[in-house]
């Protein structure tokens, strides 16, 4: 018997985890996919937001702002990759102006520090790309950049180190109250657990949905975006937003943790959280609007396209309370953008929520928060020799690209939560995620992981389960 | 007449094959497009790159090619046989892996030192 | 470690330079190469073709790669495999790292930069639709089938006519699988008309000219594409689509240089190009670095790189020991009507050279035509008739030095169209 489940392990899911591994819990973790960080983790802006945009006064304003506090020395203690360098919301007429007026009164209502509102040129001067349209901007410094799936993996990471359990390929399929619990069917089994937490993203309705009442509708929505390669990296310097619309925050340019520039994303309903596909018009859509926020973009410099789909649903706040019909389960759904920014907060949030529904909180003696990860192109010349003498796996790079040696995917491959496929190595070490998005070390880093795992090639997948790769061998081999 | 392009090399001449007068080629820029237009005709020949396996070697598979052209019809029995040979490291570049194939004077042989 | 010559690649472009210089009487040359063997993408390169103007023969790409490296074996330069270069800097100190060596610095006197090219990928070129397994850029894909021995799909859909995409398509189907289609957003083939007809049209796969693929589908692995005809301006014609039931699709959409270090050094890239602008001698804009072969720009035959390597090997050889070129004497070339580029783009007017080779790639399918040079004062210096061009293959002119040297200010390469 586990004394709580968390139903999915995207970013909000291994936040509570992390949060509930320092107390004297039994804690499980279900995910349906066969990796964490699958769903919106992903395929995001990758933007830890400041916190002007929520109406005050809601659950969103209270935990973006909160969560943003708290994410820089979350980040450091975690190595995630993390950069505060503030944002803009352009103005380009005297409507958006008055709008941004609107945004910086909602910014010192929810607590937002340090906002000013700029004239174009001051914009300008410090981010000399601005378009030249752009009459006044506000400026909101605590904005910052963030590796989204490194911080669920480095949080699950830690939870496993520190007694959690994750089980993969677990998708919650029913649920029953049992005596003092619940009996959680999933497809790897059945388990027993004195209370859920519901944190699966935008299925979040169809866990709802198993006690037998719904108690919000979802309305998924599909964002696309460009993926610019490193030489486009520094055209801005903050994260780059227009006024919002009743569609989204509209489209933004940033730098990414990574070095890469991304524009995006578009806002068009979704079927499902599976909806991921881009499309033409998605494409054209996002590239005209971030014409218009900066000059210079060369979209001709994209290396990849994606697609995410927003957890929203027919309530515009957070959902985080016990389910209507279903005492021990506690609702952490409809957590959409800035879900990302506020997943610390959001994880305390549902801790005190628990603790209110009957879980005894008591903090572990022993809990070890701290984790490192080994960056090969980081370190120094003296660090990355020593490195090699010490580990000479660490001397062979396997994705010229990004400069990501055999020794970190090896590492990556027998970290706490180990990945079977070759994204999932790209999610921890990097690798394939530049220029030429694996078209050099994909066939090596299935080398890697066919030996590592003690797998045939063809059992390695490209991501998720059925994402095959190799379908046979030549020569009358197996499969072929 | 005719119009083929030559595949004897990366040129591409286009051909014109006068079937009426002996197979009489014109538009080629070299002899061997004169009996490429002929052949293509008569009797089509291609010549037959692939790998079998290899055992003992840095990778699993060696290049080998047929060293002269097959009778195109014959280019899948020819992966057919190929899909039966193992070869064992070491390999010389050049090195006949089968002799005759399928009742034809042509050979597989490897194509690069494994 | 110390090195009159530090070669970077040691594909086909990388073991000729060193061989030229070698035989030019350098004695202290290193090829540096990232994989576990040298011959670079020969090795994949398993179809024939090559060698027909170095050789005179026709040989497969290990075959080409194999006598080359039987050459370099008699020789005393020195090779690190399995080895990446991090860094080259401006004082030629290239910073290199390997599991056998740890971290070195190999201080240079002449630097030859060979490390080839990459593909374009899906990414570059925004193909809308999800994003299953199933899609792979041409070369990968080869690999896979010729070196590890993996089939990457039954049913297949080629986007793109470059070269390697039409020779996969023989070799997919050879394998045992079916090739539906090749479609080419271009109103021409990307590919030599000799792999349209051996790798196409003997197994009868069709080429849609002018198409592209505007939609994959499938959630895990590619279940279908769909496929439109374009306009002029290369966007999908509503009403034109076609559905190809199929598991996997490759990508053959253009290769780009390898210039990531050759930028960190600070040298010149061509926008045209996308690598270092070079002198008649293969210099580029940093003295003593010298560029062949596919980082400089794109090639069609390897018989090609293997000359222009040789000219970069015996340059850099030159210029370890002392002879080098002042660059305040140069004549620049330009690219005219329907030329995309020229390489080399500048000459040393003070090199001890007969004739200078000139590169190019027109950017249409031109039909009887003139290569025309010009000078500032307009005056023609020089004219070659061509029957035929076509942006798949590259264009050669001989330039020699007394043309040159007759030349008010730079001169332009430029097409004339038309009979005459």
């Amino acid at each position: 018997m586990y004394d709580v489940t968390i139903i999915g392990c995207g970013v909000v899911g291994a936040s509570l985890a992390y949060t509930l591994s320092q107390y004297d819990l039994k804690v499980l973790v279900l995910e349906r996919e066969n990796d964490i960080a699958m769903g919106t983790t992903k395929a995001n802006s990758a933007i830890v937001h400041a916190g002007y945009d929520p109406e005050p006064g809601t659950l969103i304003a209270e935990l973006n702002v909160r969560g943003s506090a708290m994410m820089e020395d979350l980040c450091r203690s975690l190595d995630v990759k993390y950069k505060r360098i503030g944002s803009f919301v352009l103005a380009f007429d005297e409507e958006s102006r008055r709008h941004l007026d609107k945004l910086y009164d909602n910014g010192v209502k929810n607590g937002v520090p340090d906002m000013r509102i700029l004239t174009g040129d001051e914009a300008r001067a410090m981010d000399p790309n601005l378009s030249q349209e752009a009459c006044a901007a506000l400026y909101a410094p605590s904005a910052a950049i963030i590796d989204p799936w490194g911080l669920c993996i480095a949080q699950a990471e830690v939870a496993v180190r520190n007694g959690v359990t994750v089980k993969l390929r677990s998708q919650v399929t029913g649920l029953e109250t049992r005596g003092d619990g619940l009996l959680l069917h999933t497809t790897s089994g059945d388990y027993e657990t004195r209370y859920a937490v519901n944190c699966a993203g935008g299925w979040g309705h169809e866990i709802c949905a198993l006690t037998g009442e719904s108690e919000w509708e979802a309305k998924p929505s599909r964002g696309e975006y460009y993926l610019l390669d490193k030489s486009s990296g520094d055209l801005v310097k903050h994260v780059i937003f227009q006024c919002p619309t009743a569609a989204g925050k509209g489209v933004l340019v940033a730098p990414t943790v990574h070095g890469n520039l991304i524009v995006g994303p578009s806002a068009d309903p979704a079927e499902s959280p599976y909806s991921r596909e881009t499309t033409l018009a998605g494409l054209d859509a996002v590239a005209a609007a971030s014409r218009k926020s900066v000059n210079g973009i060369d979209l001709r410099q994209s290396i990849r396209n994606f697609a995410g789909v927003r957890a929203i649903t027919s309530d515009p706040d957070f959902i985080i309370r016990p389910a209507k019909a279903c005492a021990r389960l506690l609702h952490v759904a409809g957590i959409k953008s800035p879900g990302l920014s506020a997943a610390p907060a959001i994880a305390e949030y549902a801790r005190d929520r628990l603790a209110d529904m009957g879980v005894a909180l008591h903090k572990k003696a022993e809990w070890d928060g701290a984790r490192t990860q080994v960056r090969f192109k980081e370190l120094s010349q003296a660090e990355k020799a020593e490195l090699i003498a010490r580990n000479p796996r660490y001397g062979r790079v396997i994705c010229r690209c990004e400069t990501i040696t055999e020794g970190e995917i090896v590492a990556a491959i027998h970290s706490p939560i180990p990945p079977c496929s070759i994204d999932g190595v790209k999610r921890r070490a990097g690798a394939g995620m530049g220029r030429c998005q694996g078209g050099f070390c994909g066939p090596r880093v299935l080398d890697i992981l066919t030996r590592e795992l003690g797998q045939s090639p063809l059992d390695i997948l490209q991501d998720g389960d059925g994402t095959t790769l190799l379908i046979g061998e030549t020569k009358g081999g197996a499969k072929a | 007449m005719t119009n083929i392009i030559c595949i004897t090399c990366p040129k591409g001449c286009h051909l014109s094959v006068d079937e009426q007068n002996g197979y009489a080629v014109t538009g080629n820029a070299c002899p061997r497009g004169a009996e490429y237009g002929k052949n293509e005709l008569l009797h089509p020949v291609r010549v037959v790159t692939s790998t079998v396996r290899i055992e003992g070697a840095l990778l699993p598979r060696l290049p080998v090619k047929t060293d002269r052209p097959l009778p195109k019809e014959k280019m899948f029995d020819c992966m057919a046989l190929l899909d039966g040979i193992t070869a064992q490291s070491p390999v010389s570049v050049g090195q006949v892996l089968a002799a005759n194939i399928l009742g034809t004077d042509v050979n597989i042989v490897a194509a690069k030192t494994m | 470690m110390k090195y009159d010559l530090v070669i970077i690649g040691g594909g086909p472009a990388g073991l000729s330079a060193a061989n030229a210089a070698w035989e030019d009487g350098c004695r202290s040359i290193c090829i540096v190469e990232r994989d576990r063997e040298l011959g670079g993408i020969l090795n994949q390169c398993i179809h024939n073709g090559f060698g027909l103007h170095y050789f005179k023969e026709e040989l497969t790409g290990p075959e080409y790669a194999g006598r080359f490296i039987e050459m370099l074996r008699t020789t005393g330069v020195d090779v690190r495999l399995d080895a990446m270069v991090l860094e080259i800097t401006e004082e030629k100190n290239v910073h290199i790292v390997s599991s056998a060596g740890g971290y070195e610095i190999l201080e240079a006197d002449a630097v030859v930069l060979a490390m080839g090219c990459r593909e374009r990928t899906r990414g570059a070129i925004a193909i809308p639709g999800t994003r299953p397994a199933g899609v792979f850029t041409a070369g990968t894909a080869q690999r896979y089938l010729n070196m590890e021995g993996y089939m990457v799909g039954r049913r297949v859909v080629i986007l793109g006519s470059g070269d390697i995409g039409l020779i996969m398509a023989r070799r997919m189907t050879l394998e045992g699988a079916k090739v539906l289609a090749c479609v080419e957003v271009m109103p021409y083939s990307g590919g030599l008309t000799r792999n349209i007809v051996q790798c196409l049209n003997d197994f009868d796969i069709p080429l849609y000219l002018s198409h592209t693929i505007t939609d994959i589908q499938g959630k895990d692995r590619v279940e279908r594409v769909v496929v439109a005809e374009v306009g002029p301006d290369r966007r999908p014609i509503p009403g034109t689509e076609m559905t190809f039931d199929c598991d996997t699709v490759l990508l053959s959409v253009g290769l780009i240089p390898e210039n990531e270090l050759s930028r960190s050094a600070g040298i010149q890239i061509d926008a045209r190009t996308n690598g270092p602008v070079v002198y008649e001698n293969m210099e580029t804009s940093l003295p003593g670095v010298f560029a062949c072969g596919n980082v400089l720009h794109v090639h069609d035959l390897v018989d090609f790189v293997t000359a222009e390597a040789a000219r970069a090997g015996k340059s850099a050889a030159a210029y370890a020991a002392g002879k080098k070129l002042d660059a305040a004497q140069v004549l620049d070339i330009h690219n005219g009507n329907l030329v995309g580029y020229t390489v080399p783009q500048h000459v040393h007017m003070d090199a001890p050279f007969n004739a200078v080779d000139v590169f190019f790639r027109v950017r249409a399918v031109c039909g009887e035509s003139r290569i025309v040079v010009t000078d500032e004062a307009g005056a023609q210096i020089a004219s070659f008739r061509r029957e035929r061009m076509a942006p798949g293959e590259m264009e050669n002119i001989k330039l020699p030095r007394v043309l040159l040297e007759k030349a008010q200010g730079a001169v332009t390469v430029s097409i004339e169209e038309g009979a005459k």
